[in-house]
């Protein structure tokens, strides 16, 4: 007698999703399915449009992460009109989409931990929804919720200062952007008024490092081995192996390190990668054309990002990344919630980053556009704050998109995410016939691990419509249990 | 010697030069009366309505009005604002507006105009009409989505020979402005870009040229459509 758990809906706003898990006779996991069950179009949608309006079109996919489509978008719109792939635009609009870029990271990355993940290491993620959420995070430690805030907000300031506007602006543009900094933005950003200025953010980064490593020491086991499994790892890299979020070369690992997959050019990511598509669900699967379909799936995102880079080119998180490898002896780290951990490593590189950039003369040049030879076909890839971004357009002869294909971070992740559903649905769900508020959480924890994009609703954090029903083979009801939302 | 006219304009005594359209003279003295077919230096031809005031008490667009002596003009009603607001509102509902990625947001006078007049939520049903992109010419693009058939562009807009380079295609609701092909050829990026900046709206635009302006220092980014005339 086999039974099936359906968790539904997963979500609500950005990503309508639902897992459910089957349960064999003797109560073990079959199989677990994290369902997408939205359908957004955008591929379809942006064809027939001029070329230039693609980064700002394309970008109303999110409103989390909008810069990075934006960017992406650029990035492949500089090929199309003949402005190289990645080293052809003038050093003040490199710079300037690079701290666009990294203030994007900072701001959501924050956002992802200090929200998301702080109430869990706070409180248990087993523990009342009453108190485990931001405001109880804000009633618990005033200073890690101060610093929450301000994080943000400087990570949009600087968008803004960039971009044009917090979300959805529209500072690049095919071959360039449309602005530089003044130099009263860049003191503003570089030494604005206290607590809003680089050096602070520095500072912060290293606290918040500071209080998950203070947690893992106290939590080592669950940290280690909450929803452990091991996999391929694909990210961007410098051509030398250092992290680099904007620009760079494809590469992949397997999960002793071996490369799979190494100075790739974007270009040509076609010949790397393929996409799956399952029936029961929008999102499609990518994977490695080289290991194949049955294992050629990876994740990415900030555990796969370190653990495919070498080393990071800012010196402090440089220093956080070598004791982050010295954890698994230089191996790949399969542990998912080591993911926060390279999370806000990353963090701390992003703020050094945008030190480093807004100390550049380069910002605030007037420079802004080249062009070159027009191009009919265009790939841009970047590493947004959930992983490897890829947007690909062709343009006809008249200026207008022919053919648009978007491979977002949360559906490189779609399989690690059925698989981390499966490991806690394996671990906590098995051999029980009630389902507790701990196990939804549990599910959550796994699944927003990932910060999938679908996540809008689980970044109001116990607010987030949660549905388990446990059925036997016959239909009957054996348990049902239901965490209410408020929208 | 130019010779004046006396009229009142909202119950306030004006004058005007001779002959002058409405909406200039109101202008001269200060109150601002909405215009979108009408552009300075070309015809008038109160194609949209949205000047639409009361002149001796009887609706007439103000675009197409001369002042003569004792005119006695009203502007401001609750009526009247109702009415150019429902008229942005059609035109929204009409075709297909997509703000968020139009690349004359903040520099687009239909859009300045619903935010001037407050339209929040839609009180006509979207057509949602299934129109073209016009892409084949090399310098510029029509999008017909857009398009709001003010006519400008065929009215202010002609090559070096004196011909209009758009011109109407289809009849009724099919009604379109299409880029004529034989007067269209060999323009200069020059008038092209006149095109783009005569049109009030995202309906014609530059090849190759997109959001190069950034937010903050576009047209309407800081201060309401109208408000150089009148808050």
């Amino acid at each position: 007698m086999t039974r099936k758990i359906v968790i539904d809906p997963v979500t609500r706003v950005e990503g309508h999703g639902k897992v459910t898990i089957h349960l064999d006779d003797e109560g073990e996991v079959l199989q677990s399915r994290f369902h997408i069950v939205e359908f957004r179009g955008f591929e379809r949608f942006v064809q027939g449009r001029p070329y230039w309006e693609a980064p700002v079109l394309v970008q109303r996919l999110c409103g989390i992460c909008p810069v990075s489509h934006h960017l992406a978008g650029a990035k492949a719109m500089d090929v199309v009109v003949g402005a190289g792939t990645g080293d052809g635009l003038t050093a003040t609009a490199e710079k300037i989409r690079r701290l666009m870029h990294y203030g994007q990271v900072f701001q959501s990355h924050s956002l992802h931990f200090f929200h998301l993940a702080s109430p869990d290491l706070l409180f248990g993620y087993d523990s009342a929804p009453e108190t485990r959420n931001v405001i109880g995070v804000a009633l618990a430690n005033r200073e890690l919720a101060t610093q929450a805030v301000m994080m943000r907000k400087y990570g949009q300031e600087v968008i803004a200062a960039t971009a044009g506007k917090k979300i959805h602006g529209t500072g690049a543009i095919p071959g360039g952007v449309n602005k530089s900094l003044s130099t009263a933005e860049r003191d503003a950003l570089l030494q604005g008024p206290a607590p809003l200025n680089a050096d602070q953010m520095v500072a912060w980064s290293q606290g918040a490092l500071e209080f998950f490593k203070d947690y893992y020491r106290k939590n080592k086991d669950f940290i280690d081995n909450f929803s452990r499994f091991s996999s391929n790892h694909l990210s961007l890299v410098r051509k030398d192996g250092g992290l680099d979020l904007y620009h760079g070369v494809l590469r992949a690992v397997d999960s002793e390190g071996r490369r799979i997959l190494d100075d790739a050019d974007p270009q040509d990511y076609l010949q790397y990668l393929g996409e799956e598509v399952k029936s029961w669900s929008y999102m499609k699967f990518p994977f490695l054309l080289a290991v194949g379909q049955e294992n050629g799936w990876y994740r990415v995102g900030p555990l796969a990002r370190l653990n495919v880079a070498d080393f990071i080119p800012t010196p402090l998180a440089q220093r956080e990344f070598e004791a982050f490898k010295a954890a698994t002896g230089g191996q790949p780290n399969d542990m998912c919630m080591h993911t926060h951990w390279a999370r806000l490593i990353e963090i701390l590189h992003a703020a050094e980053m945008m030190r480093d950039l807004l100390q550049d003369p380069d910002i605030t040049g007037s420079r802004l556009i080249v062009k070159g030879k027009r191009q009919a076909e265009g790939v841009g890839i970047i590493e947004a704050p959930r992983g490897t971004l890829i947007h690909h357009f062709r343009v006809g002869e008249d200026d207008l998109i022919q053919m648009a294909n978007l491979i977002v971070s949360t559906t490189h992740n779609n399989e690690p995410m059925n698989r981390a559903v499966g490991c806690v649905a394996r671990k906590m769900l098995a051999k029980t016939k009630e389902i507790t508020e701990g196990m939804l959480n549990a599910i959550e924890v796994a699944i927003r691990a990932y910060d999938p994009c679908l996540s809008c609703a689980t970044h109001a954090y116990g607010q987030m419509p949660l549905e388990v029903s446990l059925f036997d083979s016959s239909g009957r009801l054996l348990s049902q249990r239901r965490k209410n939302s408020r929208f | 010697m130019a010779s004046f006219v006396r009229f009142t304009l909202d119950g306030r005594a004006c004058l005007a030069e001779e002959g002058a359209q409405l909406v200039a003279a109101a202008k001269e003295c200060g109150v601002y009366i909405p215009t979108l077919c009408n552009y300075p230096g070309i015809p008038p031809k109160g194609a949209c309505r949205i000047c639409t005031v009361l002149v001796n008490g009887i609706p007439q667009t103000a675009c197409t009005t001369k002042v003569v002596e004792d005119m006695a003009v009203v502007t401001r009603t609750p009526e009247l604002e109702e009415f150019r607001k429902a008229v942005v509102e059609i035109l929204f509902a009409e075709g297909n507006h997509l703000c968020p990625s139009c690349e004359r947001s903040g520099n687009c006078e239909l859009q300045a105009l619903a935010y001037r007049y407050r339209v929040t939520v839609p009180h006509f049903p979207y057509l949602f009409p299934k129109r073209d992109v016009e892409a084949w010419h090399p310098k510029l693009v029509k999008d017909h989505n857009r398009c709001i058939q003010c006519k400008r562009c065929i009215r202010g807009i002609h090559n070096a020979e004196g011909k209009a380079i758009f011109a109407f295609g289809k009849r009724g609701d099919k009604v379109v402005i299409n880029i004529d092909p034989e007067t269209s050829k060999n323009i200069s990026d020059e008038l092209a870009q006149r095109a783009m900046d005569i049109c009030p709206v995202g309906a014609i635009l530059r090849k190759g040229k997109g959001f190069d302006t950034p937010i903050g220092r576009r047209k309407y980014d800081h201060q309401p459509i109208g408000s150089e005339v009148q808050a």
